[in-house]
């Protein structure tokens, strides 16, 4: 999930006739289909774009985790608690494993974790928003998740041979994640009093447009945009990702019983899609650069828990040398 | 105290202990030290809701006046709340938290050890699947009092503030009332002098392996959390924990 407008590097694309032997044969076999494994050369353009993206993807997991924590000491029901405690534990299991495949690409964990704490490194702008009433655990496993998955399922094709195989894995935990969150508002919706079915319309209201930017901007001619495709490390353009999404979420939201904050939204019969209006760009931009409501906070809360867990960690590194130390002199 | 009523105590000790200690967890979520750790106390944290509602079921079935498992969690206030002191002691720094979730665990593993062979048969079909995971849980606590205990100086220096810290909520756990002894001479809790000793044992075990000082022998110990008598903390971790329920008291589902 969570990368948007990831860089490239590249000015624009190089045909086959300025390519390298080594570039040309990378090319073939990315065109071919063939997975590219740690191993193999690869275009540094391509590690590093890699790099970008698999890092953007965890460090959302793991910052995801706080708009959630932001209600787990509250959630109503001992099903709802275990129900989101078990969906945390699944991110920050999503988290580890994405800066595991990160990893294979020779980028260091730590020193990407500093990135996102020096605000150089991004994660998706979602987990800027607020989560103000509980319905927003419902809306965000539906609508979040949801948009999530619409992206990831590409990326289960995606021509790193780790993140695809990551992308089959945690595609899984999503569409289960997804499908609880909206099992929350469609209860609260058939059996809830008004004011929960007040809680899940005002969720749905403040959501929408965020989980829309989630896809990132309009697709153009960019050689960020072009260069991924041709790479096969994005699969789909964001407007066709975001259609999908578009698309197969409206009929759920009808069943639901709820609206969107969105005046132009409606079917088209022509094109068959729905036509829906225009996101807020200058709210995407804005967020991006650190102005969303909730951009200090998650930054704070990530960067104090790493600080202040310094000696933890240090702890366990001296407490395991000396046990090898121990180990060797017996 | 008659056996019945015993029992609704015991069950409630049990329950309460294991959604108290949950909740502080679920306070760190975010704020681990490391990934591997958020995913660590969440588990933690996960596996002790599960037993918590094991537990209420029983609980709801025994005291049987209309009340089910989410009432019981989300509707009593704190003088009816039996958990253990130490449960709800706040997290501090992350010594304090494994400082806490280790003598916890000591105390939950011999206790469910034992409560696999209760005469009461729904209690030991829990026990014996909880006390799986409470095996893991003291194991991986035990590791990190014995890193942090024999890891650097700082972190001995912070372990052992959190031994002595923790250390006056810690005779609850091994100091038996009526309610402990009727179960266990029904054949039901397990036997006070026994947990006592299995909990002395391996505390001073793991501390003497992490190169900590346990608390003296007379030390004086703060008691009450089994009859609902708590800390100034409980309070506040009911107000956030109950907000919803008590906030929309007409909504019959979440």
């Amino acid at each position: 999930m969570y990368a948007q407008l990831v860089e490239t590097g590249a000015k624009r694309l190089k045909t086959r006739d300025e390519m390298s032997p080594e570039e040309r044969e990378f090319q073939e076999k990315v065109d071919a289909e063939i997975k590219i494994e740690p191993k193999n050369w690869m275009p540094e353009g391509y590690r590093k774009t890699l790099v970008r993206q698999i890092s953007q993807h965890a460090h959302s997991e793991v910052v995801g985790m706080l708009p959630e924590g932001n209600w787990v000491t509250r959630a109503p029901t001992l099903k709802r608690k275990l129900q989101l405690m078990a969906k945390i534990q699944d991110e920050a299991g999503h988290g580890l494993y994405l800066y595991s495949a990160m990893e294979t690409l020779g980028a260091d964990r730590d020193e990407e974790i500093e990135k996102l704490h020096q605000g150089k490194a991004k994660y998706s702008s979602i987990f800027n928003y607020p989560t103000l009433n509980w319905a927003d655990m419902g809306a965000v496993g539906w609508l979040v998740d949801g948009a999530a998955i619409v992206n990831q399922v590409v990326l289960q094709r995606t021509s790193y041979g780790p993140y695809s195989r990551a992308m089959v894995r945690i595609c899984k935990e999503e569409s289960f994640h997804q499908r609880q969150g909206y099992q929350i508002l469609l209860d609260m919706m058939r059996e809830g009093t008004d004011e929960q079915k007040a809680m899940v319309q005002d969720a749905i209201n403040r959501i929408w447009w965020p989980a829309l930017m989630m896809f990132g901007p309009h697709d153009d001619e960019s050689p960020n945009s072009q260069q991924s495709m041709a790479w096969k490390i994005k699969r789909k353009s964001n407007d066709e990702l975001r259609q999908m999404f578009i698309d197969q979420t409206i009929p759920q939201l009808e069943f639901l019983g709820c609206t969107v904050p969105d005046p132009d939204l409606k079917w088209n019969e022509e094109t068959g899609h729905y036509d829906f209006g225009e996101i807020n760009w200058q709210e995407f931009y804005d967020v991006l650069k650190g102005n969303g409501p909730c951009n200090r906070e998650r930054i704070n809360t990530r960067k104090k828990a790493i600080d202040e867990g310094a000696w933890v960690r240090e702890a366990a590194v001296a407490y395991a040398k000396k046990q090898k130390q121990r180990a060797q002199a017996a | 105290m008659t056996q019945t009523e015993a029992l609704k105590e015991y069950l409630l000790r049990l329950a309460d202990s294991d959604l108290i200690l949950s909740q502080r967890l679920c306070e760190l979520c975010g704020k681990a030290p490391a990934v591997e750790e958020e995913m660590a106390l969440m588990n933690v944290a996960l596996d002790l809701v599960g037993q918590a509602r094991n537990w209420y079921q029983y609980a709801a079935e025994q005291i049987d006046d209309g009340r089910d498992a989410d009432k019981l969690a989300f509707r009593r206030d704190a003088h009816n709340y039996r958990n253990l002191l130490l449960t709800e002691q706040p997290n501090e720094d992350y010594a304090v938290t494994m400082g806490r979730q280790f003598f916890f665990d000591v105390w939950h593993y011999f206790t469910l050890k034992s409560l696999t062979e209760s005469s009461d048969e729904r209690i030991a079909g829990i026990a014996a699947k909880a006390v799986k995971e409470a095996t893991y849980h003291l194991r991986r606590s035990s590791e990190w009092v014995k890193r942090l205990g024999d890891g650097t100086e700082e972190s001995h220096q912070r372990m052992q503030e959190a031994v002595d810290i923790l250390w006056r909520f810690t005779g609850e756990l091994i100091t038996p009332d009526d309610t402990d002894r009727v179960l266990a001479e029904a054949g039901i809790g397990p036997d006070p002098d026994q947990l006592a000793n299995d909990w002395r044992g391996m505390v001073n075990e793991v501390l003497t392996q992490a190169t900590l000082t346990p608390g003296p022998d007379d030390a004086w110990m703060y008691m009450g959390g089994k009859h609902g008598e708590h800390t100034e903390h409980l309070g506040f971790i009911l107000a956030e924990m109950q907000f919803l329920q008590r906030a929309y008291p007409d909504a019959t589902t979440w």
